[in-house]
């Protein structure tokens, strides 16, 4: 059968807050168990939770970026259930009265076509810590670092319809808070986790099909594969002609498998109920509109501008604003340059060769923006020809100093100087008398063919420095005798 | 020296003629000659009092100090004591050292006061009676065959027997008044977010409030000069400015437009009862206050929204009591269940237990809006009810409990029985507005408090008030015979 998949995503996003979310404890990754904790994180008996007004403006700043309506009074609800590394018996959240409300992405896919999901609600809400189950001689250990950790958990509308769309949307999440600046958007060390709500039905039906969530899936590649690997279960199972459990499921990317984790039946009753700790969070237009006029440009503005203003293909626009320390090095060589395709084409090329290969982020290159826009001005100026620049390119990469000490120190300088070009040409012809006979006598359109010898000639004996502006005209006059 | 208020004392201390180890040390002897009989304190700190008597002492040496310098005071066993067992009443907190000190404790220390120990409660302030306590019930000192009232029943009988200058409470439903009423002492509850209740273990956050207990108005508005005011630590603590409670206290009442809410004189409540508070009356209208017959429409509704606003809270703010961190955990558990089962059976007493089922179940998808949203509602109209009255009266008066203190046990078998016994005092902790228990007479020998119940952040209104009464009665002053001597 011809099956539609229907996908809704919640992403948890962490809130790039200095501390916690109700009380003055640091957040950070990987500290000793236990020490970025205080009482409140620890849920100690009369401990009280004090909200931190950053992830609020934080999360107002994300309700705009998607177009959102901002709760003007929401309310924050305790989630009850028992696990031992949930300190109080609850987790402090959000559900009658989120802090955003309806909103929507226009998601941009690799064929260029753009589709639009609809965001249900964001919410704040605090982490829980984490158990661990190794070392403790058959008992577990509590660590809640973690615990009371600012979260945003973003919950799409089921308008996904394939894995393709699924990565897209997280990826253009995940542009969206780095580039706000309200989240780190590491996702290795869980800075942003995504759960995965897939159901299939019949291609034309109208009804949604049994769904199953599967929880914690940290990475675009993961998402992608676990979805895949969801739908061929799924499928398989409505083929044999049996019925989908709800359930919550866990994605192994080592068996690239899904399992299940544990039904509906045994799903918790929550109780949830407005928390008595804290009151409603109350806005005022002035705050909201103040949040507003702070925000940076986005992705999608920043693609358009680039295609407007820099005549960069749409292609190229939503490569570079992708992610901003990408959109922000282009911008910078840019500034240089004033040559906006010239930048693009290095900064996605030559560039983004090097990176892959050393495996670095774009804010971790060793050769900063302005040199980079320095280096491709050298193009521009005709110092160096195109080929010499990407070698310069690595000679800078590698540390042995700027552009210009580089092109220096290996006088690497085009040579322009045409009455120089004109000898170095002559004693080419003399050297090659059977060619030049050869071209002489050719038909025109093999000409074109063969003067590439000559050219080729032209760069070793100049040990590729003479600029092929000027050399070419040069030859094919010459030739021509 | 035990019959003395704090100002006199105060006095003394400033003049020398009196130590402040020297009054410690009377009071820790009062309280091993009579605690025997009335188990009013869980934790007797008798090293760490004496030590901050001493301290207290070499203030006052150098001429500095305040009115509760020196003050050897108590503390409800719900208030976080740094270093120092603090149980609830309960033995899932039996073995709970906290490590930091309530907000309340700590303003208290910071004015120089002693701590005697930590005083006996129902456990986890779920009670009228203080037969709720996992460290045996409390007795009343003026008769020790009945109940103190509750839940800060050991602070009621403590400061009544003369074993404590003053002691903190707290009331979710009438935890200072009814006690105080039961053992002829004076006690407030000051308006909700007064008194911050940072490191006060929580039984029904909403409600929970924290105040002081003592043998006269102006006893408590000393000690609720230090407790009040704003406290960044919690979020529902009011930003509003204190007032002075010692300088209004002074202030005449004529004018004072007193109402008696009909509801609060119905079947009921015990004709003795409503003769000493008509009496009461009369006196203030003596003082120049005139009188006026209110309505407070939804009295009766406010049992089943407390006791469901009250458990539904306590359900949840019970559940970090898991066995995992801290407080009693279960032998050898053989899995995470049972030891969340057993720790939490072993560890909670009846009352405990019944409360957090009854939440559990109020708050149960499908059960929500039926219980916890209805329950929401009426609390709301009864807050319009006390709104619409102040706008009538400047006070509002009546008993504080139906009757007098009941013998031992003879309600434990009547839950709703007991629960009806906080008829007049629960509706005030769902608006969230201030009110006093202030005794009023005996009727068979067992003291009878009036309560005075006033607008948010009256505090100051209703000391004066209470004090102004006390300058022309003698009910707070009396001590029961057991007491007597030493």
């Amino acid at each position: 059968m011809n099956w539609e998949v229907v996908i809704g995503l919640e992403i948890h996003a962490q809130l790039a807050t200095k501390s916690k979310l109700f009380s003055g404890a640091a957040v950070g990754f990987g500290a000793e168990p236990n020490t970025q904790t205080t009482l409140v994180d620890l849920g100690m008996p009369g401990a009280l939770p004090v909200f931190n007004k950053e992830a609020l403006r934080m999360a107002v700043m994300f309700g705009h970026a998607i177009n959102a309506e901002i709760g003007m009074t929401s309310v924050f609800a305790r989630k009850n259930y028992f696990y031992p590394d949930l300190p109080k018996g609850y987790q402090t959240s959000q559900m009658d009265h989120p802090i955003v409300g309806i909103g929507h992405l226009d998601v941009t896919l690799e064929d260029g076509t753009t589709t639009r999901v609809g965001i249900t609600r964001a919410h704040l809400e605090e982490d829980a810590g984490k158990s661990l189950h190794e070392d403790f001689q058959g008992m577990t250990g509590i660590d809640l670092n973690r615990s009371s950790t600012p979260l945003l958990e973003i919950v799409s509308e089921p308008d996904i319809r394939s894995a393709k769309e699924a990565v897209a949307y997280v990826k253009m999440i995940h542009s969206i808070v780095t580039y706000l600046g309200i989240c780190d958007g590491n996702m290795a060390e869980g800075s942003m986790r995504c759960d995965i709500n897939l159901s299939l039905r019949p291609k034309g039906q109208k009804e949604y099909g049994t769904r199953t969530e599967i929880k914690n899936v940290n990475s675009f590649r993961f998402i992608e594969k676990a979805i895949y690997t969801e739908i061929e279960r799924q499928a398989d199972i409505l083929e044999d002609g049996g019925r989908i459990i709800q359930e919550t499921r866990l994605y192994d990317p080592e068996l690239n498998e899904t399992r299940s984790m544990r039904s509906k039946e045994d799903a918790n009753d929550y109780r949830y109920f407005p928390c008595p700790d804290l009151l409603p969070i109350v806005l005022t237009q002035e705050y909201v509109d103040q949040i507003k006029s702070t925000l940076p440009e986005l992705p999608n503005q920043k693609a358009t501008r680039f295609q407007n203003e820099l005549n960069l293909s749409e292609y190229d626009a939503s490569v570079l604003s992708s992610s901003r320390p990408l959109a922000d090095y282009f911008e910078q060589a840019n500034s240089i340059t004033k040559d906006a395709k010239l930048t693009a084409n290095w900064v996605m090329g030559e560039l983004s060769k090097l990176l892959n290969q050393a495996q670095l982020d774009i804010n971790e290159s060793p050769v900063s923006a302005d040199a980079f826009g320095t280096l491709l001005q050298r193009i521009k100026d005709n110092t160096i020809n195109g080929k010499t620049a990407k070698d310069v390119l690595q000679a800078m990469w590698d540390g042995e100093g700027s552009a210009d000490d580089i092109i220096e120190a290996k006088g690497l300088k085009q040579v322009t100087d045409t009455g120089a070009i004109e000898e170095m040409i002559q004693a080419i012809l003399d050297a090659n008398t059977a060619q030049v006979e050869q071209y002489r006598s050719a038909e025109a359109d093999k000409q074109k063919k063969m003067i590439g010898f000559f050219v080729g000639q032209v760069m070793k004996a100049s040990q590729g420095k003479a600029n092929p502006a000027i050399v070419n005209p040069i030859l094919a006059k010459m030739l021509k005798g | 020296m035990f019959q003395q208020n704090i100002a006199t004392l105060a006095q003394q201390l400033r003049n020398k003629e009196i130590s402040s180890v020297e009054l410690t040390q009377h009071f820790l002897q009062r309280i091993s000659q009579f605690d025997e009989n009335l188990n009013s304190f869980i934790t007797v700190s008798e090293s760490q009092a004496l030590e901050q008597a001493k301290a207290a002492d070499a203030i006052l040496s150098q001429g500095k100090g305040n009115n509760l310098t020196g003050i050897p005071i108590a503390h409800k066993d719900l208030f976080c004591t740094q270093g120092t067992l603090t149980t609830c009443g309960s033995k899932m907190l039996n073995n709970f050292i906290p490590p930091y000190e309530s907000t309340v404790t700590q303003r208290l220390a910071q004015a120089g006061t002693v701590t005697l120990g930590k005083t006996n409660m129902d456990e986890f302030a779920m009670g009228s009676s203080n037969e709720n306590s996992f460290y045996g019930a409390v007795k009343n000192p003026w008769n020790l065959d009945t109940v103190p009232g509750g839940s800060s029943g050991g602070s009621a009988a403590a400061v009544a027997a003369g074993l404590a200058i003053a002691a903190t409470g707290t009331d979710t439903g009438g935890s200072i008044r009814q006690p105080a009423s039961f053992c002829g002492i004076t006690g407030l509850k000051p308006t909700y977010g007064r008194v911050s209740r940072f490191g006060m273990i929580a039984y029904a956050s909403s409600l929970d409030q924290a105040g002081p207990m003592a043998k006269s108005a102006e006893d408590c508005a000393h000690m609720l000069q230090a407790m009040a005011g704003f406290d960044q630590n919690d979020s529902t603590c009011s930003e509003t400015a204190t007032d002075d409670y010692i300088s209004n206290l002074n202030s005449p009442l004529s004018g004072l437009k007193i109402g008696l809410p009909k509801e609060y004189f119905g079947d009921g409540l015990d004709s003795n009862v409503a003769k000493i508070i008509m009496d009461a009356v009369k006196e203030f209208e003596k003082l120049g206050a005139t009188v006026k017959e209110i309505s407070l429409p939804n009295l009766q509704l406010s049992i089943p929204a407390y006791y469901v606003i009250a458990p539904s809270e306590a359900s949840s703010n019970l559940s970090r009591f898991d066995g995992v961190r801290f407080g009693h955990r279960c032998e050898n558990p053989k899995d995470l269940m049972d030891m969340y089962t057993r720790s939490r059976a072993e560890g909670f007493g009846t009352e405990v237990q019944k409360r957090i089922m009854v939440g559990t179940y109020a708050l149960s998808e499908g059960y929500y809006d039926a219980y916890y949203l209805k329950a929401q509602r009426i609390r709301r109209l009864i807050k319009q009810d006390f709104v619409s009255a102040l706008e009538e009266v400047d006070v509002i008066m009546g008993p504080v409990a139906p009757t007098t203190a009941f013998e031992l046990g003879s309600k434990t078998s009547d839950p709703v029985a007991m629960y009806l016994e906080d008829i007049y005092t629960l509706s005030v902790n769902l608006a969230g507005i201030p009110a006093m228990s202030v005794p009023a007479g005996f009727s068979e020998k067992m003291p009878v408090g009036l309560q005075i119940m006033g607008n948010y952040f009256s505090e100051a209104k209703l000391l004066n008030i209470a004090h102004q009464y006390q300058q022309v009665t003698d009910w707070h002053t009396q001590t029961p015979n057991m007491a007597k001597g030493a």
